[in-house]
């Protein structure tokens, strides 16, 4: 299966020499695909967690764990820079990517309404820094000091090359789809950025989901519309919601609905949840 | 909506006496027997508790063998809808723990992911009848009318079981509910979400005190979370709690206010033979429970179950394997999820045995003296009557046997997860996806 060290059998006889190096190559590439194919799926999974009403905090947790190791283990083996080249365009060397997405980052910080949705984006592509450099220092990379400073910067470039990867695709995304130069970078759960991986620190960053399609909630939508978002408890936004970012035009969530499969809570029949609600307040305030 | 909200029970027996089958219209999600082992409370997907309740054993039907019937019913929790964070709460119930007996009364705890309730359920057969200022009917009687003074009597009536909501514990709790777990002093009990432990007062619903936070400060930060929580059978200011990463803490509450530094902690060290990219997943501990003594506790994680000895934190004591032939499915187990479905796990009543579920309706008990261990099939099939239910063997490989199953040949959709053991007698309740089996034992 995918667990390190499975060999196949090998019945052939043949020459020993090359037969053994051949097995070898072709226990390797079977390994790293099968590695590759199970990372895929669990970035799958992940986004697809974002699609969710509740999405199970613990299974998000493990699976991004699942892809930290994954990525670690790349790191080490070198096969992540040929990743990162993949997505790389030719010619950009690895500082100025550096910038660019710092750049990114900055602007992030500076766009403070709402301050529970800038924390997001900001955290999501800086965080990423510090996440790179954590599990890089647990791995057992080889003594030589220089190499491990090599493994450094890969991953660090990897990680920044990334996100900025994720950034392009996000805006020809958007551009597509609105028309509009949108600055913000919106963590969308549309499965067509799946070819470029989320990086682990958005999994929970992007816990803020967003709206359903309006339809017959936007009367709700306007009654909440001044509702200042930054009273709301990081906590709160964190565990899985499906809340209106209230900055952007409301036509850009009209925009970003079709784009997944989210069971509407719209659907809800908001009467009856309403006098449950009123209800279960009454009891609480009463104190029956 | 709707008429998932209506209730509909369908009562089959089956004839063999040691076999009793409930489907619910809604799949099982928590079973649990009282202290006495009277009564069989069981939560549902659509918020619904159903109480069964053991009869009395009479000398006029041998046969019967104190059958749980249909007791109480009640909508214990409904859906709800949180408009601030635009987020429906689901209303299947999680857990469900009885309060020691105290007096004629019943009183249970009932948790969906966000609130916990304190339900009472009494009897009633009497009825007062013959009052001065109202008729049979209730109407308010003509004062005019009123010419004598009496005392109303007590007369009886049908048996009639109320379940009444005595306390709503609410808005404490961010993340979802995974345990409830009521103290030994009768008086706290404490309620586990993803990264919060609270303890409350089973008097006081306004406010609970938080003795575990592993939340990080940066969200991003966070690998793992609490699966499980339960307090100390004797100690009432020792819990436990296990993660997602297969460790588990115990810590006393006379520490500090905050239980963030444990007292103990569990881990077994990995085998570095058989790491694999779902190592961590498979040692997430799905359920903690202490054995009656108090003196060892019990975790169960994907393949295994493991009893530790809670004066010795390095290793379990003992490992019971429940489907190790699954260990090299892993992948596609992870692929359809399987591999986060969460097990429970129980003790018998004196300690000596502990049973678990598995998948396609199989469930499995261990027998921790002789160290035998038996596969059975909760399944309508095998209703032969009062037979000893035949125990059933997987194949992993090679040749299969006449009786075997085949590993690719179980059906994963029919999982056991909820099992419970009557705290006394061998009496076990299985839950199998909406139908509860409740089997008279016959393993001494």
């Amino acid at each position: 299966m995918f667990s390190k060290g499975t060999k196949r059998k090998f019945s052939d006889g043949g020459e020993e020499i090359s037969d053994e190096s051949l097995l070898g190559a072709r226990v390797a590439s079977s390994y790293s695909l099968q590695r590759q194919s199970l990372l895929d799926m669990s970035l799958i999974k992940l986004q697809l967690c974002h699609m969710l009403v509740e999405p199970n905090l613990c299974r998000s947790v493990l699976i991004a764990n699942t892809v930290r190791q994954i990525q670690e283990e790349m790191t080490h083996d070198g096969s992540w820079h040929m990743v990162t080249e993949a997505f790389c365009s030719a010619g950009q060397s690895p500082s100025e990517r550096l910038v660019a997405t710092e750049v990114l980052c900055r602007s992030r910080e500076q766009d403070a309404e709402p301050k529970l949705f800038s924390v997001i984006s900001y955290e999501g592509c800086c965080e990423e820094e510090v996440v790179a450099d954590e599990t890089l220092c647990s791995v057992s990379v080889s003594d030589t000091v220089s190499n491990v400073c090599l493994a450094g910067r890969m991953g660090q470039c990897w990680e920044k090359s990334e996100l900025s990867g994720i950034e392009r695709d996000e805006e020809a995304l958007e551009d597509s789809r609105l028309g509009s130069g949108e600055e913000e970078e919106i963590d969308t759960e549309d499965g067509a950025s799946t070819e470029s991986p989320k990086t682990i620190g958005q999994v929970f960053g992007t816990f803020e989901i967003k709206n359903g399609s309006p339809g017959p909630d936007s009367a709700l939508e306007e009654l909440f519309s001044d509702v200042d978002t930054s009273y709301y408890d990081l906590d709160t936004m964190l565990t899985g919601m499906q809340s209106a970012p209230k900055m952007g035009p409301y036509d850009l969530l009209d925009s970003l609905a079709p784009s997944h499969s989210s069971p509407s809570i719209v659907s809800t029949p908001n009467c009856r949840s309403d006098l449950n609600e009123l209800d279960h307040i009454m009891e609480i305030i009463v104190g029956s | 909506v709707q008429c998932k909200r209506r209730y509909r029970l369908f009562i089959s027996q089956c004839p063999p006496k040691n076999k009793i089958v409930y489907t619910f219209s809604d799949i099982i999600s928590t079973v649990e027997f009282n202290c006495s082992g009277e009564l069989l409370a069981t939560g549902d997907k659509g918020g619904r508790v159903v109480i069964f309740q053991r009869e009395q054993e009479s000398k006029n039907r041998l046969l019967s063998r104190g059958e749980y019937n249909v007791y109480s019913t009640f909508q214990s929790h409904e859906p709800e809808f949180d408009y601030l964070k635009s987020l429906e709460i689901e209303e299947k119930i999680n857990k469900i723990r009885w309060l020691p007996q105290q007096n004629a009364a019943h009183f249970l705890l009932s948790a969906n992911d966000k609130t916990i309730k304190l339900w009472k359920i009494s009897e009633r057969d009497k009825r007062a009848e013959g009052y001065n200022l109202k008729d049979e009917d209730g109407r308010l009687r003509d004062q005019f009318r009123i010419t004598t003074l009496r005392v109303p009597v007590l007369m009886p009536m049908d048996l009639m079981v109320e379940a009444s909501p005595r306390r709503i514990f609410a808005n404490a709790h961010t993340y979802h509910i995974n345990s409830i777990s009521v103290n030994s002093d009768y008086e706290t009990y404490l309620s586990a979400d993803d990264l919060r432990i609270n303890l409350w007062h089973l008097e006081i619903t306004d406010r609970s005190f938080n003795i575990v936070d592993i939340k990080p400060a940066n969200m991003e930060e966070l690998t793992e979370v609490i699966t499980a929580a339960e307090c100390h059978p004797h100690q009432c200011n020792v819990f436990v709690y296990s993660s997602s990463k297969g460790t588990i803490r115990l810590c006393d509450m006379r520490a500090a206010a905050l239980c963030d530094r444990h007292s103990k902690f569990f881990e077994e060290p990995e085998d570095p033979s058989s790491r694999s990219f779902f190592s961590e997943i498979i040692s997430s501990i799905s359920d903690v429970k202490f054995s009656h003594s108090g003196r060892y506790m019990m975790t169960r994680d994907y393949l295994s179950v493991k009893v530790w000895d809670l004066n010795m934190e390095n290793r379990p004591v003992e490992t019971y394997q429940v489907h190790e032939y699954l260990r090299s499915k892993l992948c596609s187990l992870y692929e359809n999820d399987c591999i986060f479905d969460k097990f429970e796990c129980c003790w018998n009543g004196s300690d000596s045995a502990i049973m678990t579920g598995s998948y396609n309706n199989f469930f499995r008990m261990f027998d921790r003296n002789t160290r035998r261990d038996i596969t059975l099939e909760a399944s309508r099939e095998n209703s032969k009557p009062r037979a000893m239910l035949k125990p059933r063997k997987v194949c992993t490989g090679g040749k299969r046997k006449k009786d075997e199953i085949s590993v690719d040949s179980l059906d994963f959709n029919k999982k056991i997860l909820h099992t419970a053991w009557h705290p006394k007698e061998n009496v076990i309740a299985v839950a199998a996806t909406n139908n509860l089996y409740i089997f008279q034992d016959k393993i001494n």
